[in-house]
């Protein structure tokens, strides 16, 4: 029964147009939730912060999961992002008279931060695993410590007064573009030297792959995508400090690439998802509010006893449940699986059944 | 015409030392084999022609071009390839990756149509996919393209390492114990195969054995080494009847 | 003696006060990264826990330094133990990263439960009688020295024991093997047990000494002293005992120099930017040695 059930769902995934119209719907939806006020602007804001939550674990999924190794600098290279595109569009580009420009300061955070990431991938080349990790770590610390010490970027107190341009239908195409653009990357010729790398780096040499340019390149759009994400975080929180940057956000990252799974991109959404939605819905408040319904004789007591103090307890249930899952899937829900519909079609196993003129690669 | 010429190699770990004046004179098109017992220095020989390792001392020049000092990656590009002596195939990625990644070197588009999976992304991707489709099929592993590389026997995760290692497109073809763990029967199928890619792909091949059977069987000339020493060199039946070579190695009445 | 070579030898005992406790953290890390190839991320807080109990022994219990300092110690080898059991013990075989995310996932467990307890620093009542004295200018604080005296013996009797017991035999023949020594009748899981066990007292005993050196603490505490000391470790050398030392004085020494010498904002920027200089031109360690793999 289940055996028919999944070639059903394999012929789903292998419709040609799925992707298209999924992305054409989930454009309208964010367009129209908005404009239409769907819904409230709380909900809308935890969608944004999806949103740029998919684009920072799928971007470091790349590095850490589908390259093997262990970076902690990701929220450094957010905090680039976010510096950078702030500055430009508050002190260089006239943003709230051309709203478009603000794409541009996005994106030109996006590339400066791409640099620093070629920056960082060149220790890569000597070392790997915990020693890359501690390399990493400290240049996350540098990073942090070196805005608290530029008085022109604010210095411990940050910048604030950010024009508050990111929306939930421009965060959708962000987010859209990058994660295909990672995918599109998996899925080449030097997405196949990353994994090589992962697999053995000694022999992935030996077998023509150019791993320093493949290092390279994989810590640049890793680095590109975060600085992205930040330049959009930067424009949503409207006020960034170098606090907010820290390994904290870092871990939380982590946490959401190893929970989805790792060399996922389907297991990043997810794990982003799952953080960031469980994080909201685990407020005292929200919790209250879907639980009203409840007579006042089952409701006040437990509202008393757990639901007060949910914005505690979920900080300690939630690392609990991270171990949990951990023990239980190693390499997290999704690990080194695919949402086949991601897959191009000339990689899927089992084939496409019906195949689309002319080539089987997608 | 001499494709390689290694000339007092010499490697030390430290104060011990693997390979002590080390010549090779390799012509383009033969099959030589080195053999000798474990430690001799084989598999450092194969790690200092593929920059694994850097020689110590000496000079090792393929069609003239210095390689002391070059990075593995730098060699690949000389048409150099190798498989290895304990298996090092990738080894969660499927048989068909495997052959895939060996053609990085020749993928002949950027990480902008890369990224964007425009231009000759797609003639590439299929290229690649057809030609590493047609290295599986002549090792009898095309039907286990989309199997994962580690799941395989041990025999065809050997065969894989080769195929592989074609698909760098190579002119000179440098085999680690291919044979090991092999039946008899499997090793004549193995003779067979390496003498079809070494017409059908006009390759170069050095490879190191235990197996005699293999060695004597298709090698034109033999170097044997022990204790990083050259032995003796010559044609089989010359090794075979060396009594110095039979002492250190072949045993006292060894007849191949 | 001049004003000057008085300042500076008063910064040299700053620093090794600062090194000592660095020193008892960093040799947690060493020591169970020797033994099991593994970084234990929640390591920083377990010394922030030490520093807690340290706490709670003085306000609740009313108890006397010596007492609150073997009850600290004992307490965090036991939760030390306790995590290894239950978190790390389970995924031995699975692949490393696991075993890190369950260890950042132990670290945000015990610095959230230990917030929703005390959600504003706490101030560590002075167990220790502070006497000063003064040599020629020199302030000699009796807190300092104990500090630094006692680190020192903590550190010798580790030394001990790790070069001289089979306690320590077992400890170093697992970190070199770990599919062998089994068969020889070692026992690895209870080696492992203690060695996890020695970390954490000893991140106790700095948690301790650290809340009495510097009495203001909060449940965030262990994040940056537990990566600086970890850090330290891997200038050092990580996995070994001299190494982990040696990174943590180096540590305490640049941090007291820095302080002395520019503003304090620039403390963490430099310290930083050193311990990364130092690890790009040496990644073992001053005293590490790369494992060499064969191709």
């Amino acid at each position: 029964m289940s055996a028919a059930l999944l070639k059903h769902w394999q012929r789903a995934m292998d419709w040609r147009w799925l992707l298209p119209v999924l992305l054409a719907g989930g454009l309208v939806v964010a367009f129209a939730i908005p404009h239409f006020r769907l819904l409230n602007n709380y909900v809308q804001l935890v969608l944004i912060c999806v949103g740029i939550n998919i684009i920072l674990a799928t971007s470091l999924n790349l590095v850490n999961g589908y390259m093997g190794e262990f970076s902690l600098a990701h929220a450094g290279f957010m905090a680039v992002g976010a510096y950078s595109s702030a500055l430009l569009s508050m002190k260089v580009l006239p943003v709230v008279t051309h709203p478009a420009l603000f794409h541009l300061a996005v994106l030109a955070g996006g590339l400066v931060t791409a640099l620093l990431g070629l920056l960082v991938a060149l220790p890569s080349f000597k070392v790997r695993g915990d020693y890359l990790a501690i390399i990493t770590l400290a240049f996350l610390m540098i990073v942090k410590s070196a805005l608290e010490n530029i008085d022109a970027v604010g210095g411990p107190r940050g910048i604030s007064g950010i024009p508050r341009l990111t929306t939930l239908p421009w965060v959708f195409c962000w987010t859209a573009a990058l994660v295909w653009l990672i995918r599109n990357f998996v899925y080449s010729s030097y997405g196949r030297g990353v994994l090589a790398i992962r697999e053995d780096e000694i022999a992935s040499d030996l077998m023509s792959v150019d791993t320093r340019r493949v290092k390279i390149l994989a810590f640049m759009l890793s680095a590109f995508c975060a600085g992205i994400a930040g330049a959009l975080f930067a424009h949503l929180l409207q006020f960034i400090s170098p606090r907010v940057f820290d390994i904290v956000k870092t871990t939380e990252i982590l946490i959401m690439v190893y929970l989805g799974g790792i060399a996922s991109i389907g297991g990043s959404i997810l794990g982003a998802t799952l953080y960031t939605v469980l994080l909201e819905l685990l407020r005292p408040s929200t919790v209250a509010a879907l639980l009203s319904w409840l007579p006042a004789v089952v409701f006040n007591p437990l509202n008393e006893y757990f639901i007060r103090h949910l914005g505690m307890l979920r900080m300690i249930i939630m690392p609990l449940a991270l171990v949990m899952v951990m023990l239980y899937w190693p390499r997290g829900i999704l690990g080194m699986r695919e949402f086949r519909g991601f897959i191009p079609l000339g990689d899927r196993w089992p084939p496409p059944a019906v195949r689309p003129r002319g080539a089987d690669v997608a | 015409m001499t494709l390689l010429r290694a000339t007092k190699v010499r490697h030390c770990f430290g104060g011990l030392c693997a390979l002590a004046d080390f010549n090779l004179d390799l012509r383009q098109g033969e099959l030589m084999g080195i053999i000798g017992p474990n430690g001799a220095g084989k598999t450092t020989v194969f790690n200092l022609l593929t920059g694994v390792y850097r020689a110590s001392e000496g000079s090792i020049r393929y069609r003239g071009v210095e390689l002391v000092g070059l990075t593995p990656h730098q060699i690949t590009a000389h048409r150099i390839a190798r498989t290895f002596q304990n298996i090092r195939l990738f080894r969660d990625l499927s048989v068909l990756d495997n052959v895939r990644i060996a053609h990085y070197s020749q993928t002949r588009y950027s990480p902008i149509e890369a990224l964007l999976h425009v231009g000759r992304y797609r003639r590439e991707e299929q290229r690649i996919i057809d030609q590493s489709r047609g290295l599986l099929a002549i090792f009898q592993l095309e039907h286990l393209a989309k199997e994962t590389a580690c799941n395989l026997p041990y025999g065809s995760q050997r065969r894989l390492e080769i195929a592989r290692a074609l698909a760098i497109g190579p002119e000179l073809l440098l085999l680690d114990e291919p044979a090991a763990g092999m039946n008899p029967a499997e090793i004549d199928q193995l003779m067979e195969l390496i003498g079809s890619i070494r017409r059908q792909f006009q390759l170069t091949i050095l490879l190191i054995e235990h197996q005699m059977q293999l060695v004597m069987g298709i090698c034109e000339r033999i170097k044997v080494l022990d204790f990083g020493e050259t032995l003796a060199e010559g044609s089989p039946e010359v090794i075979q009847n060396d009594p110095s070579v039979m002492k250190a190695y072949l045993g006292e009445d060894s007849a191949g | 003696m001049t004003s000057a070579s008085v300042y500076w030898l008063q910064q040299i005992l700053n620093a090794l006060q600062l090194g000592s406790i660095y020193a008892l953290i960093a040799l947690g890390y060493s020591l169970v990264y020797g033994i099991l190839t593994m970084i234990n991320f929640a390591h920083g807080d377990v010394f922030m826990v030490g520093g807690f109990l340290c706490f709670l022994a003085a306000t609740l219990l009313g108890l006397p330094f010596v007492p609150t300092l073997l009850l600290t110690m004992t307490a965090t080898a036991g939760l030390g133990v306790i995590i290894e059991r239950m978190a790390y013990k389970p995924l031995r075989n699975a692949p490393r990263v696991s075993a890190i995310i369950t260890a950042l996932g132990v670290g945000l467990f015990l610095e959230n439960l230990t917030l929703a307890f005390y959600p504003y620093p706490q101030h560590v009542p002075p167990l220790l009688l502070n006497v000063t004295w003064r040599l020629g200018g020199l302030a000699l604080s009796s807190l300092q020295l104990i500090v630094i005296s006692l680190s020192l013996t903590l550190m010798l009797v580790l030394d001990y024991v790790v070069r001289r017991t089979m306690v320590g035999l077992a400890m170093r023949a697992i970190s070199w093997d770990k599919t062998y020594v089994p068969l020889m009748g070692v026992p690895v899981n209870l080696i492992i047990s203690i060695t996890f066990a020695i970390g954490a007292g000893l991140a106790g005993a700095a948690g301790t000494m650290y809340s009495l050196a510097y009495p203001v603490i909060d449940p965030y505490m262990g994040i940056m002293v537990g990566w600086k000391a970890f850090i330290a470790a891997v200038v050092g050398g990580i996995g070994t005992i001299r190494g982990a030392m040696i990174g943590a004085y180096i540590l305490g020494g640049v941090e007291i120099i820095v302080v002395a010498l520019l503003p304090s904002t620039y403390r963490d920027l430099v310290v930083f930017s050193l311990l990364l200089a130092l690890i790009v031109i040496r990644p073992h360690g001053i005293l590490g040695a790369p494992r060499a793999q064969k191709v």
